[in-house]
């Protein structure tokens, strides 16, 4: 095991719809992958935005892409028309994941 | 048939800068069969924001920066037979059309044959409550009277249509934003509108052309970890599309960016949700099988798209009134300043829990915390390390009055608050809330115009 942030072995991106926030994760380095679909549930990614409340986190994963695309539901103060915030697309919100820490597992 | 066919990304949004397309325009005159420039320009609210431009003035609501994205290439488009495809027509596209021949003429040029794509306005077909009865994922809707804009998700159909009609330049209104490359492409290869892997593979197409530089090292660079050459002068992408689905994606010679499997991972997945099932009104997409491939430098091939029959619905787009925001801004900086904004929040939330107890409003401190935390979140980070923050408040109402008493306290921190509070900014802004409808496509008639010669 060692304990990394997301952001030393991932990309991450954030895309919106209405309330909806998803975050495409892609493995910088394609070996990671497996390591990284251990550490990176969805119930850990549910935890680093716990903050927000999600009503639901989804993890999809693609093996071809060495990447997972993250569902978060409600988490958007109701979206880009009717948050109070700056950011109302979430557009920063990969940074947020990319900065939480994970024990990743050494090889897989 | 064609062997290949290439398309421009020119812009992902309204936006976007004006001088993308130079570059692409270039690089496809060098390009041999058919080329395309593609602007995507709309946004969910950009379209009823047009929509209230257009009822001001029934000749706007149309992309105002329209002039600035086709004046520079209108006259090299047309010379090499590159042909343009915009949705920047908003909800005027007819007036769009006018306003590019016009600027052909201003220009001296031979009149542009100019295909206007409309029936995506639903406001004339369906009723406000039967709008209300067909919302997805919420009730906005419910007993909503004041609909700003109602428009339904156009596919690429009536754009490939009006490129078989001989189009020089298709002008839309809200059609699904990768249409604008799969148009073209079931014009140039014929593809059946049933041979859902081809019509995936265009679809794909589309969505990494969609967001302009996203994918060529724009809303990327993280400098250290993620770096890209020339970002100041990023390329917009160009795709070379085989009649069989493969894809290309690149940048033009002498723009600077990044295309690599990063980059275009990051974008294929880019406000996807489901990756097995990517709706658009033509196809289903299913991202499953896609493979990417560095084939040289800042090239990359995509395959693998596999489609589904087209979904039984359409969606719909429906804004309503959403009242304003309000928000007022304040500086503290230097030796506590972080102390003196903190004091400076407690002056409001105090002031204002007497004055208005069931007031809601948000704190952040630029500075310290503003982006991450939530509305209702406490504000965190070390305040006392800060010595420069700006604070910034928020509230919403439903007209301006019911956010001025927010703003004229923050702004009285100038004399009643503590030392040195500086640099207030208030601002008062309208806004729309969005719903989605699922609609049945028999109430969705897409029809395409040709207008031809001086208007």
């Amino acid at each position: 095991m060692r304990r990394v942030k997301l952001r030393d072995v991932a990309n991450a991106r954030a895309g919106d719809k209405g309330n909806r926030l998803n975050l495409a994760v892609v493995c910088r380095d394609p070996g990671d992958y497996a390591a990284v679909a251990v550490s990176l549930t969805a119930e850990r990614v549910a935890q680093v935005f716990a903050a927000r409340k999600p009503a639901k986190v989804v993890r999809y994963d693609l093996p071809n892409l060495a990447a997972f695309n993250f569902v978060l539901d409600d988490v958007l103060e109701g979206g880009v028309n009717s948050s109070l915030g700056l950011d109302g697309h979430g557009k920063s919100l990969s940074f947020l994941l990319l900065d939480a820490e994970f024990e990743l597992p050494a090889q897989i | 048939m064609p062997l290949r066919v290439h398309i421009g990304g020119a812009a992902g949004f309204a936006g976007d800068r004006t001088d993308a397309a130079g570059p692409l325009v270039e690089a496809l005159a060098k390009a041999d069969g058919p080329r395309f420039l593609m602007f995507e320009t709309l946004a969910e609210r950009t379209l009823a924001l047009s929509q209230l431009e257009r009822r001001r003035d029934p000749g706007r609501g149309y992309n105002p920066a329209l002039d600035r994205f086709v004046t520079p290439i209108l006259a090299r488009c047309l010379a090499e037979n590159i042909r343009i495809v915009g949705n920047f027509g908003a909800a005027n596209p007819r007036a769009a059309a006018l306003r590019i021949q016009a600027i052909a003429r201003e220009q001296g040029l031979k009149a542009p044959r100019i295909a206007v794509v409309e029936g995506d306005d639903l406001t004339g077909v369906l009723t406000a409550p039967e709008l209300a009865a067909r919302e997805t994922g919420g009730a906005l809707l419910a007993g909503a009277s004041d609909i700003v804009a109602a428009n339904v998700y156009l596919g690429a159909k009536p754009i490939a249509e009006a490129l078989d009609g001989g189009a020089d330049i298709v002008v839309t209104g809200r059609v699904v934003d990768s249409a604008l490359a799969l148009g073209p492409l079931v014009h140039a290869f014929g593809w059946r509108w049933d041979d859902w892997d081809r019509l995936a593979a265009g679809t794909l197409a589309g969505h990494l052309l969609e967001c302009g530089a996203q994918i060529t090292g724009g809303y990327f660079a993280d400098p250290g970890v993620k770096d890209v050459p020339g970002l100041a002068e990023v390329g917009y992408p160009l795709a070379e599309i085989d009649a069989d689905g493969a894809i290309v994606i690149s940048r033009p010679d002498g723009t600077g960016g990044r295309v690599d499997r990063q980059t275009v991972i990051e974008q294929i997945l880019y406000e996807i949700h489901d990756p097995r099932a990517y709706l658009v009104p033509d196809v289903v997409l299913d991202l499953s099988d896609v493979t990417v491939e560095e084939i040289g430098r800042d090239r990359v091939r995509i395959v693998g798209a596999r489609g589904h029959a087209a979904p039984e619905t359409l969606k719909a787009t429906v804004c309503v009134d959403a009242g304003v925001l309000g928000e007022v801004e304040i500086s503290y900086a230097g030796p506590n300043g972080g102390g003196r904004a903190r004091l400076a929040a407690e002056v409001i939330r105090d002031r204002l829990a007497r004055r208005a107890p069931s007031f809601k409003f948000r704190v952040d401190a630029i500075g310290v915390t503003s982006i991450l935390a939530d509305d209702d979140g406490a504000l965190r980070g070390p305040w006392t390390e800060a010595n420069d923050v700006r604070l910034r408040f928020a509230a919403r109402g439903a007209k301006p009055e019911d956010v001025r008493m927010l703003l004229d306290e923050v702004e009285a921190l100038y004399c009643a608050g503590p030392a040195g509070g500086a640099g207030v900014r208030r601002h008062v802004t309208p806004r729309l809330a969005s719903a989605s409808c699922l609609i049945e496509r028999r109430f969705v008639r897409p029809s395409v115009s040709m207008i031809e010669g001086p208007a």
